[in-house]
């Protein structure tokens, strides 16, 4: 089973965790993504993350899908934010149920660097002096 | 054949806004839609890289498009 959400507001790490918290694990791996105050020796004063939200929200379903049939996972929430974030504020929480831990951390692992390469979700790093959507440029 | 196409992230710059129409002669196929943009925006070419979604989908080069579908510019991705 699987939970998506792409939302404006702060998330909420609790609610991903409960969701897929089922009799049958043995244990929950969560992966929490939080805002750095630096890129390359630059101070990063916010993000700016957009999302082309259909689009997004299916690739993030094949992707927990993918998950699902690779490992022997129950249940996974993938919870995705947009708008500005500040340092140490949380772009993306993950959270994977299984019987056992290592088809959980497998499952989180490849889900957040599948999330990574296809999901079409851009953040924009805003410096001091500048600004740069990430990856934009060769 | 007229399209709208739909801007993202650093697309929605060099359009300047967030949906654009496209005029496309011929074949209306991904590679055309292509090279039209490039054409009518150069700075599209200097990006990294930038994929064609059709529906909500990643399109491959030779997908022919009707004037229907969606279509989206899918700039280097960079969630998480």
């Amino acid at each position: 089973m699987v939970d998506l959400k792409i939302s404006d507001k702060p998330l909420n790490i609790q609610s991903c965790i409960d969701w897929v918290m089922t009799p049958q694990c043995g244990g929950i791996d969560v992966f929490i993504g939080t805002v750095r105050e630096a890129t390359k020796g630059k101070t990063v004063v916010r993000l700016e993350f957009e999302a082309y939200e259909k689009m997004a929200l299916k690739e993030m379903r094949k992707i927990a899908e993918e998950a699902l049939q690779k490992w022997n996972v129950h249940k996974i929430s993938i919870h995705h934010r947009t708008g500005i974030l500040k340092i140490g504020e949380i772009p993306v929480v993950i959270a994977v149920s299984a019987a056992h831990r290592d088809a959980a951390f497998d499952a989180c692992r490849y889900i957040i660097d599948t999330l990574k390469k296809t999901v079409p979700i851009w953040k924009k790093e805003i410096f001091e002096n500048g600004e740069v959507w990430v990856a934009a440029h060769p | 054949m007229k399209v709208n196409i739909l801007a993202f992230g650093i697309v929605k710059e060099i359009f300047q806004r967030s949906v654009i129409e496209i005029d496309l002669d011929g074949t209306p196929t991904i590679s055309n839609l292509k090279s039209e943009l490039e054409k009518n925006y150069p700075r599209l070419s200097q990006i990294a890289s930038y994929m064609i979604a059709v529906n909500d989908e990643y399109a491959t080069t030779d997908l022919i498009i009707d004037s229907k579908d969606e279509i989206a510019i899918i700039p280097p991705v960079s969630g998480g």
